[in-house]
């Protein structure tokens, strides 16, 4: 579904993204893990059009995507869960979400109605909180705004750029109990970041990337029970 | 001082009527920050170049010797006449003279530099082409002067009313646009965040493009309004006026529509009781003086957000 | 503040690792060499009384804009009111040189006083603005420029300390003991040794420590505040000199001119110079010398088309800004060091905001 080969990415004389190639099928999860500063946010960032890769492909459904702007990308059916959510603080929880099905503008009302139903079952504490806004919700909320926001375009395939992060571990699980269910109902995920345990124990595949290259790439189980992996971001088992 | 104190109703009434004008302005100058974080610093030649458009439509209904002149469908068309005008030439700056530096990531100076060559170079576009003489709104025949009435011992024509009215109505207009449509809600979401806008399939080349349009647009509804009220209009009128209206923007706080509009009314009175105690010569410093105080004080305004600490220097 | 060179010091051009030849010296020198020469010996081939006229309000508008340079090029303050400090000079030298107070102090005494005086009004109008950035400090500064001029244009009531719209007349020329500067050649001379005299200023500012401390102020204040640099009184400086040069501009003027009016102080002039510090290349002493050459020239040149200048240039700076916004000549970096690194540019995303604290 989506394919990146040999991409490479700069800001300005850095170069971030070494000839990264990694692959998703449709249906599935896939995580991307590294750390602070592996180039994980630019690889987001490279597959939206927000950062234009100096070399390399990106596809999407076989069609490519690199170089186009991120309007034209994301009406392909990509959605973005942002890292530290960057929900629309000065918007109410009803606005945010409308925002999100921007993208479906020609869409019947009804059917953007039925997909905030959707959203409103998974995320009833949004149903709430509906004319709140959005710079008042919790951590947790705005992560959970942030999702369905990115829910109503009703995408594809999501990128989720480090859910867990500044969340309690018991939130931790709740949003990850939620990705697996948003999943079951059809949507492809790519979920990058730093928690791997978490990341892992959801992921059918997994990435691993180091100073802007791919270091690792296997079933999840498989880095699971790889030492080094462990090592590396599990801490000693 | 008792004559004073009888003419400061009509001072304050005076005042506020101004107000509501120098508010349409000045949204016109928070729509743009709000978007874009410059000042656009030749909003006060669009305003300007609003009421010429205004006089002219005014002018050729005269000289073609059309009957029956009456404000109600006037009016209307000086309006759409200057708004269209006025939102297009706001386009084109914004395509031809803005956009092409921030895409290039050049520092701040650029824009405001380039802003300020704008309006230099449209003030004398102005003047060379329709001379620098000033022109003249023939209002009288639009609103004799016999349309006034007296409130409390206040003597308030027509005009000034409609004036008022006119600006308060477009301001909600304005106000309800941001508020309630997609569109509205697709210019708070490139003002607030621009990449997450584009992320969310919003055009933000477009969003920008009508920003600039709708505060143009007010702006020239304003020169209209002016031209009208003040019947001379020459093409330096847009600087002070430009000014002004920065003021009042910044004094309610930049990027705040509602800000914008109460900054003009304070503003608008502020002047108009300031001029009546002291030397009218030094009417302007007026503005110059809330603006200094503003920004020393506290710089967000008054309806504006405290930014927060990483913001600041 | 210990400065330490970076591993890689010399920029291209410059002589590598400390070793200079004589010939890259003699080239170097030969430059500026034939411009002192040739701006001895203009007024000897100039054509008339009026073009020598035009070489001397170069000059005194090279002054004006290096002054500006320190402020706008060094410091990176956007100051779009530096007219003011032009017109509180001229004025003081004015109130000096006239028979508006009666008092007739000779040019080199009526001279320091004034540029003390204009220095302390350019901490005074800098003092409110120390904590605004970007277009809030540019808007601020315009204000009092605009003040400055309301002040003079009403300055004749209620206490006739101006002489409002009719301006100061009959100022003294300068004299120095018996010989009295007559003919715009002389005057000539007179402003291109003052001119000479900002230059090496200029040049012994940019790299003393306070110039250090402007650069890193300009280029990020924050951190120059964390590097341990007194931002609050640098930048103080920076108006103070920035506005003693323009002390000195306005003394130039009102003892050539022989009168000064409020009209000479207008919003246009500030802007004026600010192109030529901008056209020259901020930060170039010999780029903003250049620019106010230009700008200065130009118009005279096209005299003929003097109603479309305006437009002209307005057109100017607009396309300026797109096509070359570092101006013409680019800064020449400090001997020894590279230029501080500009951050890359981010390719798409939120322009900065320009918070005013």
């Amino acid at each position: 579904m989506l394919s990146l080969a040999g991409v490479v990415t700069h800001y300005g004389p850095v170069e971030v993204l070494k000839q990264v190639s990694l692959e998703i099928r449709e249906g599935e999860i896939v995580c991307l893990l590294g750390g602070n500063a592996s180039g994980k946010s630019t690889t987001m960032k490279s597959i939206l059009g927000v950062v234009r890769p100096t070399a390399g492909s990106i596809a999407f459904d076989g069609e490519r995507i690199d170089g186009l702007p991120t309007e034209a990308v994301v009406r392909r059916g990509i959605a973005l869960v942002p890292e530290a959510r960057r929900i629309f603080g000065r918007m109410t929880v009803r606005e945010n979400l409308s925002m999100g099905a921007f993208v479906r503008r020609g869409a019947p009302a009804a059917e953007i109605a039925g997909d905030l139903d959707r959203v409103h079952a998974l995320f009833p504490r949004l149903e709430e909180r509906a004319d709140q806004l959005g710079g008042t919700l919790s951590g947790g909320e705005q992560q959970m705004l942030a999702i369905a926001r990115a829910l109503m375009a009703r995408p594809r395939l999501i990128l989720m750029d480090e859910p867990s992060m500044g969340l309690a571990p018991a939130l931790v699980d709740q949003v990850f109990d939620i990705i697996q269910a948003i999943n079951r109902q059809g949507t492809t995920i790519l979920v990058v970041e730093q928690n791997a345990a978490v990341a892992l124990s959801i992921a059918a595949r997994g990435y691993v990337l180091q100073n802007g290259r791919i270091v690792a790439h296997d079933t999840a189980a498989a880095l699971l029970g790889a030492d080094h992996i462990r090592r590396a971001y599990l801490g000693e088992a | 001082m008792p004559d004073v104190l009888q003419i400061l109703p009509q001072q304050v009434v005076f005042g506020l009527a101004l107000g509501t004008v120098y508010g349409l302005i000045a949204v016109g100058y928070t729509l743009v920050y709000g978007i874009l974080f410059m000042i656009n610093f030749a909003h006060g030649e669009i305003f300007m170049i609003g009421a010429y458009l205004g006089w002219g439509v005014l002018t050729l209904l005269l000289t073609a010797g059309v009957d029956g002149l009456h404000p109600a469908w006037v009016v209307p068309l000086m309006l759409a006449n200057a708004m269209l005008g006025a939102g297009l030439i706001g386009v084109g700056l914004e395509r031809f003279a803005y956009r092409p530096l921030y895409t290039r990531g050049a520092t701040r100076l650029g824009p405001l530099i380039s802003a300020i060559g704008a309006s230099i170079f449209l003030q004398n576009a102005v003047m060379l082409t329709q001379g620098a003489r000033m022109k003249v709104y023939i209002t009288g025949l639009l609103f004799p002067r016999t349309w006034r009435f007296q409130i409390l011992g206040v003597n308030i024509s027509a005009l000034l009313v409609v004036m008022a009215v006119v600006a308060v109505l477009m301001m909600l207009g304005l106000q309800l646009l941001i508020q309630r449509t997609t569109l509205g809600r697709s210019i708070r979401a490139v003002a607030e965040d621009r990449e997450m806008a584009a992320i969310m399939g919003v055009s933000v080349r477009r969003v920008i493009a009508v920003t600039f349009f709708l505060g143009s647009a007010l702006g020239g509804a304003a020169g209209v309004l002016v031209g009208l009220y003040y019947t001379q209009i020459d093409f330096f009128m847009g600087y002070s006026a430009g000014l002004k209206a920065f003021t009042a923007a910044v004094l309610g706080g930049i990027g705040n529509i509602r800000g914008a509009m109460l900054g003009g009314l304070v503003l608008g009175l502020a002047e108009s009781l300031a001029v009546t105690f002291m030397n009218p010569a030094y009417r302007d410093v007026v503005a110059f003086a809330i603006l200094i105080l503003t920004l020393v004080v506290k710089p967000s305004g008054l309806l504006g957000e405290s930014l927060p600490e990483s913001e600041k220097v | 503040m210990n400065w330490t060179r970076p591993a890689s010091t010399s920029p291209p051009g410059l002589a590598q690792g400390g070793q200079v030849t004589w010939v890259r010296h003699g080239i170097r020198l030969a430059g500026p060499a034939a411009v002192v020469v040739l701006a001895l010996l203009a007024p000897l081939v100039s054509p008339s009384e009026y073009w020598t006229g035009v070489l001397a309000r170069i000059c005194l508008y090279a002054t004006l804009a290096l002054g500006l340079n320190v402020v706008v090029g060094f410091a990176g303050l956007l100051d779009l009111g530096y007219v003011a400090f032009f017109g509180i000079g001229s004025y003081l030298y004015a109130f000096l040189a006239s028979p508006q107070f009666g008092i007739h102090l000779p040019f080199l005494v009526a001279l320091p006083i004034v540029v003390a005086a204009t220095a302390v009004s350019g901490i005074l109008i800098g003092a409110p603005t120390l904590r605004l950035r970007g277009d809030y400090l540019a808007i601020v500064t315009l204000g009092f420029g605009e003040i400055t001029y309301l002040l003079l244009i009403n300055g004749d009531r209620p206490v006739n300390i101006t002489n409002g719209v009719n301006g100061i007349l009959s100022i003294d020329p300068p004299a120095l003991g018996r010989f009295v500067v007559t003919g715009n050649r002389q005057y000539y001379y007179l402003f291109l040794g003052f001119l000479c005299l900002v230059l090496i200023a200029s040049a012994r500012l940019r790299q003393s420590r306070i110039g250090w401390a402007w650069q890193a102020i300009r280029e990020d204040e924050l951190a120059a505040r964390t590097m341990g640099i007194n931002t609050t009184v640098a930048k103080l400086q920076a108006f103070a000199l920035g506005a003693a040069f323009a002390g000195i501009g306005g003394s130039l003027l009102a003892s050539w001119q022989r009168s000064v009016f409020p009209e000479n102080f207008l919003f246009t002039e500030s802007i004026n110079v600010l192109a030529m510090v901008i056209l020259g290349g901020m930060g170039s002493l010999a780029g903003v010398v250049l620019g106010a050459a230009i700008l200065v020239a130009l118009p005279e040149i096209f005299r003929d088309f003097q109603s479309y200048r305006m437009l002209v240039f307005g057109l100017l700076l607009m396309v300026l800004m797109v096509v070359r916004p570092q101006g013409l000549l680019v800064a020449r970096p400090r001997s020894g060091t590279r230029p501080l690194p500009e951050a890359p540019a981010e390719p798409t995303g939120s322009p900065p905001r320009p918070a005013a604290s």
